[in-house]
């Protein structure tokens, strides 16, 4: 009844474990698909290894947390054996990766080496310059690492797009050479001691996830499923069943989950799970295909 | 509210390299519990409290610029906190032996003054006298104190686990990793219940990075305290730490943070 597919890879449920949250250690993926996730994405991963920034680098508000890791990740070099540790059980594992424009294709390469199951392209990093969002900003630079990218390997590639522009369906028409859409990444943000009275993050900015950003990740969802067939992975504050299915309800195919790991803990992915099959249940929906996209206004 | 700013009360120089700050605070502590420790415009670490009833207190050891700011925080001083975090230290049987390695004892003595036990030992460990400290702290909070230096400068000459017996229901353990491997593979061995407050490189302290975590576990939500059944499903335990690049190395190895 849950079981979904996303361009020939088959998830148990669509509850999908988001890159950046518990996916730097194999073990860590693990636990989040034993208790629940259809599914997990990795940390993102670059050509070399990263320490990222110093602390603080995570700051918990009144509506969400804010945060700037910066990329820290062991290189792509030092990432075979956690995404080998995930695939000893058969988990749908999709590779994150980020770097210069000119990474990305060998990345989803290596990425495929190692056996991912697809590539999720992270174009949307809001606080490290030169990589993420500031490529993910540019539609041009979008659309060529996509087709890049696409050429380079043959399983499916998915595209991060960043919520900090003006016009997200520009953006997210620029990557629909992409197998997949995944919407939507943090939004930039600062964070303020006012004891202290300085920026909280040692990086000054920071990328906002939590409860806060849904509406803005369901508007994101919205804005393109209406104008657009591709399949969209919908991720930003999701913590319960409902924000799961408002999600679905306004186009998304999947879904991802990361900070409600600090808010509900791990069981969090079962709770999401059981949540949708109940609801699915009661609205007499048999598959995520029935209700999918159905709010959206045409 | 981010951080509780929180103001010096006194501070005291433990030995050559090792202080305390004790700060009041209504924050409620359990013995094992730790806080994140922001210095603005410096850094932000994780600390165990070293002290938990009336005053609040860390008690830690300078190894880099974080803490020798922080051991230079005087009288009057404000620095910020935020938690308490993670799980701390759970009262099991009658009969309990504490033993420590290094800067273990910090999070250790509050549980050992404050702990209901019949009966308390205590096998405190470091390489020599001059990194002794608590122990006049703790003297009479337990039944038994035996005291190890690698050097034989104070007590025993040896290791702490040297002098592990197995009399008791219980072992609390706190120190390099290496150590709590050793102690859990006796304690399996012998059919010890065994808590041991766990130490890896940490950045959020909220469960969400993925940086402290030994083989799924997270030092800062569900430990730093972990009991046996948890930490014998960590084969990396003494064996394997992570960079906080997140990569995997062997411990002893020289690209080793510790």
């Amino acid at each position: 009844m849950l079981q979904v597919e996303i361009s020939g890879i088959r998830f148990k449920n669509p509850v999908l474990l988001a890159s950046g949250i518990m996916d730097e250690q194999g073990d860590s993926m693990l636990r989040a698909a034993r208790e629940g996730a259809g599914g997990v994405v990795t940390k993102s991963i670059g050509l070399t290894e990263r320490e990222g920034y110093q602390n603080p680098t995570v700051a918990v508000l009144s509506t969400g947390i804010i945060n700037a890791i910066g990329l820290a990740n062991p290189g792509i070099e030092n990432f075979e054996d956690e995404v080998r540790r995930v695939k000893e059980e058969k988990i749908p594992v999709i590779g994150s990766i980020f770097g210069k424009k000119e990474d990305y294709a060998f990345l989803a390469r290596r990425m495929e080496n190692i056996g991912v199951d697809g590539v999720e392209l992270n174009l949307s990093c809001p606080h490290v310059k030169g990589f993420g969002s500031e490529i993910g900003q540019d539609p041009d630079a979008v659309e060529d690492i996509v087709k890049e990218v696409k050429r380079s390997v043959s399983i499916p590639v998915f595209a991060k797009l960043t919520p900090n522009i003006t016009d997200m369906l520009e953006i997210a028409k620029a990557a629909s050479g992409a197998d997949a859409l995944v919407l939507i990444n943090t939004v930039r943000g600062i964070a303020i001691d006012i004891f202290a009275k300085r920026p909280v993050l040692s990086n000054i900015y920071g990328g906002y996830s939590g409860p806060g950003i849904k509406p803005i990740g369901v508007r994101a969802v919205y804005d393109v499923r209406r104008e657009m067939d591709i399949p969209i992975i919908g991720v930003g504050g999701i913590t319960g069943w409902e924000d799961a299915v408002e999600y679905i309800l306004a186009g998304a195919n999947a879904v991802q989950v990361g900070s409600a790991i600090y808010y509900r803990g791990f069981s969090v992915f079962r709770e999401i799970v059981d949540g949708l099959e109940t609801y699915m249940k009661k609205e007499g929906f048999e598959s995520i295909d029935d209700f999918r996209g159905m709010a959206v206004m045409r | 509210m981010i951080y509780e700013r929180v103001y010096v009360k006194e501070s005291v120089r433990e030995n050559r390299d090792v202080y305390t700050l004790l700060f009041e605070s209504g924050i409620r502590v359990i013995p094992g519990q730790f806080a994140m420790v922001w210095i603005p415009g410096a850094d932000e670490f994780p600390m165990s409290f070293s002290y938990t009833s009336g005053l609040k207190g860390f008690t830690f050891k300078v190894v880099g610029k974080g803490t020798e700011t922080f051991s230079k925080l005087r009288e009057g001083d404000s620095f910020f906190i935020r938690g308490p975090y993670g799980k701390g230290y759970m009262e099991y049987g009658q009969r309990a032996t504490f033993i420590s390695g290094g800067t273990g004892i910090s999070s250790l003595a509050p549980f050992i003054e404050i702990s209901k036990f019949s009966s308390k030992r205590l096998i405190m460990g470091a390489r020599s006298k001059e990194n002794l400290y608590f122990i006049e702290r703790l003297r009479d909070k337990v039944d038994e104190l035996i005291v190890f230096t690698e050097d034989g400068s104070y007590g025993r000459k040896g290791l702490a686990t040297d002098g592990l017996r197995y009399d008791h229901d219980v072992i609390y353990a706190c120190g390099p990793e290496r150590m709590i491997r050793k102690i859990l593979d006796i304690s399996v061995e012998k059919d010890i219940q065994i808590f041991a407050s766990l130490e890896r490189m940490m950045k959020c302290g909220i469960g969400i990075c993925d940086s402290c975590t030994i083989n799924g576990y997270r030092v800062c939500v569900d430990g730093p305290v972990f009991s046996r059944a948890d930490l014998i499903n960590m084969p990396d335990l003494g064996r394997y730490t992570r960079l906080p690049s997140g990569r995997r190395v062997r411990i002893g190895d020289s690209r080793e943070m510790q």
